[in-house]
C-alpha cells in the first residue's frame, strides 16, 4: 500500500489523491461530493479509487453547483466533513451565492452554534488551449470574503498537506490546485503531521529582492531567481500558499533582509491579490522598502486559447526577473 | 399524531400573530431597528407542519421565518431579545429578524437570500438519510422563490438522490410584491415538481390540520426512503411584504376578504360559543406571555462590542 511508504516520487494530482483517501480514513464523517467523482474517478483523477474502497461515502452530483455545494454545507451543519470537487474556478461563479453569501457566515452569525467544516477543491489557470472560461486565477474574489479561507498549493507535498489541514479544520476552506502541476513528481512524504493554516514557506533564501508568489508562478519565481543569480543578484522566493490568512511574518522577515518586494502572480494585475500585498507592504513596512513595490500579473485582458496568445499574455520565469531587473534599478527622477 | 385541540391551535396561531404585533410595537418605540418581514395571515403553515417534526429533524425557513422558529419551539424571550439587537442564546444579535437560527433546535434557520435554502435542507436531508435514524429535512420557501434557479436544482439533487426533504411552499399569491401569477406560466404551482419527478399537493394553507396532513404524508414518504415532496400551502398575508410596505399593489378590498379567511378567524367562527369562552382565555394568556418575553428580553444584555471581531473562524 502506497500510504505506508515514508517518502514518494508521486504526481501533485495522486498527492490530491492520497490527501482525500487520508480524509476519509481519518474521518468517518468524511464524504466527497462532486460531478463525476465516484464511478468515473474525477475528471482529473483526483478521486481516483475512493469510491471503490470508501463507496457511497464519494458521491456524484447532478452538474448543478448551487445545489451540491449548498447540500455540502447543510450536511456540514448536521455533522458531516464534506470535501466538494468544483472542477474548474471558473464555476464558482455559478455557486457564488452558496460560497459567498452562505458559507462564510454561518459560524459567524450563529454565533458559534453551527460549524461548518467544508473543503471546496477546485483547480485554477490556463493551459495551452484552455478557453477563457476554464482558465481565470481568482483567488482574489475568495481571499477578500472573510470567513473562508484559502490556499494555492505549488508542488505535490503542499497538495497533500494544505488540503488535510483544510480538512482538518473545523472552519470552511477552499483549496485552488492548479491544473497546469497536475502531472508534475515530487517527494511526498505521507505520514507527517497536520501542518498549520497560513504558513507560507521561503523557497529560497536572498539579499537584494523578495519575490512572493504562489500556485504555479512559484516555480516562474524560482527560476527567475536562478537567471538573477547568474547576473550577480540574490532573490529571496516565498511561496505564500495561503491568501486568507496571509503570512506577513515571512514577508516581513525576508523584506528587513532585502528592502525590495516584488509579487507574482497568473492573475490579472488589477485588484489581483498582489495588490493586497503592495498595500499591506506600504502600510505596515515602509521604512523597511528601499523602492516602489513591483507586481507581476497577467494584464487586464481575457484569456485567449492558443498557446501562442496566451504565452504573450502570462507572466513567466522572464517577466518576473524583468520586472525584479527595473525594481532594483528604479531610483527617483 | 393526535388532533390538537381547537384552543390549542388557536393558541399557537395566536402566540405568533401577537408576538409580530408585539414587533411593530417595539419598533415604533425603537427598540427594535430596520424592517422586518411578517408572516401574518400565513400562521397555520409553520404551526400545522412543526406538529409532524421530531427533535432530530432539521428546519430550514426564509427571512418570513418568526412564525417558524415560534412553531419550531425557540423560546420567545429569546427571539424577541435576538430581534431587539440583544445578546440572545440564539445568535448573540448576529441574526436580527431575516437571518437568525437556533442549533439547539435544529432549527439550520431563516435565509435572507430568496431559494438558497432549499439546497442546504437537502444537505440536511442527505445528512439526516446517511444517519440512518430516519430523520428528514424540511424547508419553507415562497411562491415567487419556486423560480429561483437554485431551488430547481436542489429539487433536482434531492429527488436524484432520493433524499428526505420536505419542501413547503406558502404561496402568497404574491412574488414579494408582483401577483405570482405573472411571474409564471403555471397553476398550481406545485405542478412543477413533476418535471424534478417530485410528488406534490396543493392545499388550503390557512387550516392547520389540512397543512399538518400533507406534511405528515410528505414526511412519512421520507422517512420510509421515498424521497422528496413539494407542499404547496395557499394562504395571504394580511400585512406588507416588508414592514413599511405601502401595499398599492394590491387591490382594493383584497386584505379585507383576506381577513375574512383568515385561519385565526376561521377558528374563531369555528369555536362557536361554547369553546369561544374559552378563546377569550388563551386571548388574554397569550397577552401575558407574551408581554412576559418583552420583559425577560429586555433582560438580556446588549451585545458586547468587543465581540463583534470574534467568531468568524473557529480555529
Ligand atoms: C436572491 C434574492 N433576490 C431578491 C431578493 C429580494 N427579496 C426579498 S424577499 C423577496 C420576495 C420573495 O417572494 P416569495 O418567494 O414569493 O416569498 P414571500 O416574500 O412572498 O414570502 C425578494 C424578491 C432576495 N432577498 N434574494
Amino acid at each position: 500500500m502506497s500510504t505506508n511508504a515514508v517518502t514518494e516520487e508521486i504526481t501533485y494530482i495522486r498527492a490530491v489523491n492520497e490527501g482525500l483517501r487520508w480524509a476519509l480514513r481519518e474521518y468517518p464523517k468524511a464524504l466527497i461530493l462532486g460531478e463525476d467523482v465516484a464511478l468515473p474517478n474525477g475528471p482529473f483523477g483526483a478521486t481516483r479509487g475512493l469510491h471503490g474502497e470508501f463507496g457511497d461515502r464519494v458521491i456524484d452530483t447532478p452538474i448543478t453547483e448551487s445545489a451540491f455545494v449548498g447540500a455540502a454545507i447543510g450536511a456540514a451543519m448536521r455533522g458531516y466533513r464534506p470535501i466538494v470537487e468544483i472542477m474548474f474556478m471558473d464555476f464558482t461563479q455559478v455557486a457564488m451565492d452558496q460560497l459567498v453569501n452562505q458559507l462564510p457566515n454561518i459560524h459567524y452569525v450563529s454565533n458559534g452554534g453551527f460549524r461548518v467544516p467544508l473543503t471546496i477543491r477546485t483547480q485554477q489557470g490556463r493551459t495551452p488551449g484552455s478557453c477563457a472560461q476554464h482558465s481565470q486565477s481568482l483567488e482574489a474574489v475568495f481571499a477578500h470574503v472573510p470567513g473562508i479561507r484559502v490556499g494555492l498549493p505549488a508542488n505535490p507535498q503542499d497538495a497533500y498537506d494544505m488540503l488535510r489541514s483544510a480538512i482538518a479544520s473545523d472552519d470552511p476552506a477552499l483549496i485552488i490546485e492548479s491544473r497546469a502541476l497536475y502531472a508534475s513528481r515530487g517527494p511526498v512524504e505521507l505520514e507527517r503531521p497536520l501542518a498549520p493554516i497560513g504558513r507560507a514557506q521561503l523557497r529560497r533564501p536572498g539579499e537584494d529582492v523578495t519575490i512572493v508568489s504562489w500556485s504555479r508562478m512559484v516555480g516562474e519565481a524560482e527560476a527567475a531567481a536562478q537567471r538573477l543569480e547568474a547576473e550577480g543578484i540574490s532573490a529571496a522566493v516565498i511561496d505564500l500558499r495561503w491568501v486568507s490568512p496571509v503570512d506577513h511574518d515571512t514577508i516581513a522577515a525576508s523584506l528587513e533582509r532585502t528592502g525590495r518586494l516584488v509579487i507574482a502572480h497568473e492573475a490579472n494585475r488589477t485588484a489581483g491579490f498582489g495588490a493586497e500585498l503592495a498595500a499591506w507592504a506600504t502600510e505596515e513596512r515602509f521604512w523597511d522598502l528601499d523602492g516602489p513595490v513591483a507586481r507581476v500579473g497577467a494584464p487586464d485582458i481575457r484569456m485567449p486559447a492558443a498557446a501562442t496568445l496566451q504565452e504573450a499574455l502570462l507572466p513567466s520565469a522572464e517577466s518576473i526577473a524583468e520586472t525584479v531587473r527595473a525594481t532594483l534599478n528604479a531610483a527617483p527622477a | 399524531m393526535d388532533a390538537p385541540s381547537l384552543p390549542e391551535t388557536y393558541r399557537a396561531i395566536l402566540t405568533i400573530r401577537r408576538f409580530e404585533e408585539r414587533l411593530l410595537s417595539l419598533h415604533q418605540e425603537g427598540l427594535i431597528q430596520g424592517s422586518m418581514h411578517l408572516c401574518n395571515g400565513q400562521e397555520a403553515i409553520p404551526v400545522g407542519a412543526c406538529r409532524e417534526l421530531r427533535a432530530d429533524d432539521a428546519l430550514t425557513a426564509t427571512y418570513r421565518g418568526h412564525g417558524w422558529a415560534i412553531a419550531r419551539g425557540l423560546p420567545l424571550p429569546d427571539l424577541f431579545a435576538e430581534l431587539m439587537g440583544r445578546a440572545s442564546p440564539l445568535c448573540g444579535g448576529r441574526g436580527g429578524s431575516a437571518y437568525l437560527c437556533g442549533a439547539p433546535y435544529g432549527f439550520l434557520g431563516e435565509n435572507s437570500i430568496v431559494g438558497a435554502g432549499v439546497p442546504i435542507a437537502a444537505g440536511a436531508a442527505l445528512a439526516a438519510r446517511r444517519d440512518g435514524a430516519g430523520a428528514v429535512s424540511l424547508v419553507s420557501i415562497g411562491d415567487g422563490a419556486l423560480n429561483q434557479g437554485a431551488v430547481g436544482e436542489a429539487l433536482n439533487f434531492a429527488a436524484a438522490l432520493a433524499l428526505p426533504l420536505v419542501v413547503v411552499v406558502e404561496n402568497n399569491i404574491y412574488s414579494e410584491m408582483t401577483p405570482i401569477k405573472e411571474m409564471v406560466a403555471i397553476d398550481p404551482l406545485a405542478q412543477r415538481a413533476a418535471g424534478f419527478g417530485i410528488p406534490s399537493v396543493t392545499v388550503d394553507g390557512n387550516d392547520t390540520a389540512v397543512v399538518q396532513a400533507a406534511v405528515a404524508e410528505a414526511v412519512a414518504r421520507a422517512r420510509s426512503g421515498g424521497g422528496p415532496t413539494l407542499v404547496e400551502a395557499m394562504t395571504e398575508r394580511l400585512v406588507g411584504h416588508y414592514t413599511g410596505d405601502a401595499q398599492q399593489y394590491r387591490p382594493a378590498g383584497e386584505v379585507e376578504a383576506a381577513k375574512t379567511r383568515e385561519p385565526l378567524t376561521r377558528l374563531r367562527a369555528a369555536a362557536g360559543q361554547e369553546l369561544g369562552a374559552e378563546l377569550a382565555v388563551v386571548d388574554e394568556e397569550v397577552e401575558a406571555t407574551i408581554e412576559s418575553a418583552v420583559q425577560e428580553a429586555m433582560g438580556y444584555p446588549r451585545p458586547d462590542p468587543a465581540g463583534a471581531a470574534l467568531g468568524v473562524y473557529v480555529d
